[in-house]
């Protein structure tokens, strides 16, 4: 089960004009203040980010660590769902022209519907999914469909554990890029990366995969950053980004110096 | 006919599954294709025979209880599983992966605990074997239920608490999930219940199923036949239940009864009964009947037993409860906590809190003078003592 190339998805354009250095950031949805959603995007592709990763909020964040749990929770207490979330993105196309995709656990989705999920989304102009407790025997025989029709690619994790024979099934089951975890942890760890997640990259390189990869997962600053687009097309920043706007006074002038801050040569 | 053994996928009905992101695949899949191959070893099973008869001191009595049944006009039956080693039933699924655990070479152990029973039956089986023990428990948990904090300590254990969320039991699952992610190499995660990604649930019920494997030979010694008219037993994740039930699914004639925790009320809002007000939903990496918002994000249970105190239910008393094979009762504190009461008195048999809502279930539903009803008594209640001095003060001030 091949997955064709969605020609007229942002995703698929972003690649196939910058092979290097793209610089996806993850926001959960809601956060910090319930009105902020569209704000933090607007400012997001202002500051030069390539690509928006939108986290939908969920009670039990089972793969994330404290930053992102935390802000799960602040989201909703501020009264976050993933109705409001579709409410506040309604026109957003006309504000935003980067990819943007939606990240959530699978649950609210499956409550929400799935099908009426992915049509809201396509409606929208959402141009992925990242669902990461959503097994892939699962996407492939019931939900795949749905997705290929509303034009939302699945993008889909490889770990350092992973074996090399689902990296391919992996690899065929998606379109976009591969969202490559860097370590055995969950989200929010700091540091340089070591040897052991450097021949791990190496690795994946020598498999010459058909899908574009970013690095996420303890990306934290420039330097992490530009470890990973060494090894990748990019990286995904989300912890990191997260800390910087969670008490910020000055959303549009934190989230520019923070873009900055990563990416020195825009 | 209808089946409720889990099938090729996972799946009982339209429940179970693994819903696990790709961090936990290799682990869970390297148990999905092994964990039948080393249950049927030969070497796993006399190990496993030896340690149930020898430390955890089974089989289990079967106790004709004679007050209780004259006060009910019925047959009861206890099943003793209070009086295991460690007070519970939970050693019987803890010693089973442990030896597993073993033979996948793993060196480490995590657990979650609400209670702390399970938690205590980890670091028990991790003393036995010599292996390191990190048992998550939600803080809450921790200040309620302190004697078996101070048990899991003694026996080598390292507790850490769960500071997410409700900070009980499910925010323990959610760390210890975490923590499976961050080590996934030499680590084996003991979950407690029915519940969590396939193949847990079936394998936890088989580590469970000598309870009704007794319970078959033991009625038919005492009352000459081995099937019981219906057996009862308290459904949190549902994991004694199971054992309970295991023998006797596909025996149609034998009832099954479930007792879900009510806490203050099923309309009150400070629940636990899974079955009345959950809807099929995604958590712990399997799909069952789930309290969620409408928007689906997890409600936090409430229960006067930290036992039961879970927002979900095993998958398959989900698919029993969907094929009406099994009922289920929802049982308030106050009721549980009279029933147990009750058994003190009449039996001298201290319940756990949890069993006790199993016992409630004599005030509700009306059995027949010669009929046989099995009450699976999980455990013991020393650790609920506070909760019934509590108790007793309050119907007795004086």
């Amino acid at each position: 089960m091949l997955t064709e190339r969605k020609t007229d998805n942002r995703i698929t354009r972003l690649f196939e004009a910058q092979k290097k250095d793209v610089l996806s950031i993850y926001v959960t949805a809601g956060f910090p203040k319930l009105e902020d959603t569209c704000r933090v995007l607007e400012a997001l592709e202002k500051a030069g980010a390539d690509m928006i990763e939108i986290g939908i909020p969920f009670s039990d964040p089972v793969a994330d660590g404290e930053t992102i749990q935390a802000s799960n929770k602040v989201a909703l207490d501020n009264g976050m769902s993933l109705k409001l979330l579709f409410e506040q993105l309604e026109g957003i196309r006309k504000r935003v022209s980067i990819p943007l995709l939606l990240m959530g656990y699978i649950n609210p989705i499956l409550q929400y519907g799935m099908e009426a999920f992915c049509k809201r989304a396509q409606e929208i102009g959402i141009d992925g999914l990242i669902l990461p407790d959503l097994p892939i025997v699962e996407y492939r025989e019931f939900y795949k469909e749905t997705m290929d029709a509303c034009g939302l690619s699945n993008i889909l994790l490889v770990t350092p554990q992973t074996s090399e024979s689902r990296i391919r099934m992996i690899d065929d089951s998606t379109d976009g890029f591969i969202y490559l975890v860097s370590s055995n942890a969950i989200t929010g760890k700091t540091g340089e990366m070591s040897a052991a997640q450097k021949s791990y990259f190496e690795r994946i390189i020598a498999m010459k995969l058909k899908n574009p990869t970013l690095i996420g997962f303890g990306i934290s600053d420039a330097k992490t950053f530009n470890t990973a687009c060494h090894y990748a097309s990019g990286a995904i920043i989300g912890s990191a980004f997260i800390r910087t706007i969670a008490n910020s006074t000055d959303l549009d002038g934190d989230i520019a110096a923070f873009v900055r801050s990563i990416n020195k040569k825009q | 006919m209808t089946t409720y053994q889990v099938n090729e996928r996972g799946y009982y009905g339209n429940f179970g599954g693994a819903f696990i992101p790709e961090m936990l695949y290799p682990n869970v899949e390297e148990l999905r294709t092994r964990y039948l191959d080393i249950i049927e070893e030969p070497s796993f099973q006399e190990e496993f025979q030896q340690l149930l008869k020898d430390y955890v001191g089974r089989p289990s009595p079967l106790y004709f209880a004679k007050r209780l049944s004259e006060k009910y006009g019925t047959k009861v039956y206890l099943k003793r599983e209070d009086l295991n080693h460690t007070g519970a039933h939970k050693v019987n699924n803890t010693l089973g992966q442990i030896l597993l655990a073993k033979r996948l070479g793993k060196k480490n152990i995590i657990a979650e605990t609400g209670a702390g029973q399970h938690g205590v039956a980890t670091a028990t089986v991790c003393a036995l074997m010599g292996m390191d023990c990190i048992v998550y428990m939600g803080e809450v948990d921790i200040e309620r239920q302190k004697p078996n904090v101070g048990r899991m300590k003694l026996l080598g254990a390292k507790v850490i608490p769960a500071m997410s969320g409700s900070r009980t039991l499910k925010d323990a699952t959610n760390e210890a999930m975490r923590h499976w992610i961050s080590n996934p190499v030499d680590t084996h995660y003991i979950i407690g219940s029915v519940v969590g990604p396939h193949p847990y649930p079936d394998m936890v019920a088989r580590f469970q199923s000598v309870i009704s494997e007794e319970m078959k030979w033991q009625l038919k010694e005492q009352t000459g036949k081995e099937d019981p008219d219906c057996i009862i037993a308290c459904v949190g994740g549902g994991s004694h239940a199971m054992g309970a039930f295991y023998h006797y699914l596909d025996r149609e004639q034998v009832r099954l009864i479930g007792a879900e925790a009510a806490g203050l009320g099923i309309s009150t809002g400070e629940s636990a009964a899974t079955t009345f007000i959950g809807r099929a939903g995604v958590l712990h990496g399997s799909k069952t009947l789930l309290m969620q918002t409408e928007d689906g994000q997890v409600v936090e249970p409430y229960s006067i037993s930290a036992g039961l105190d879970y927002p979900g239910i095993g998958p398959v008393h989900a698919h029993l409860h969907d094929t009406k094979r099994a009922d289920f009762f929802a049982v308030t504190d106050m009721e549980a906590m009279a029933a147990g009461m009750e058994l003190c008195r009449l039996e001298g048999i201290i319940p756990a809190v949890e069993s006790a809502h199993a016992l409630a279930v004599l005030k509700k539903e009306q059995f027949k003078e010669n009929e046989v009803v099995v009450i699976n008594l999980s455990g013991r209640g020393d650790k609920d003592l506070e909760t019934y001095l509590r108790e007793l003060k309050r119907k007795t001030p004086h």
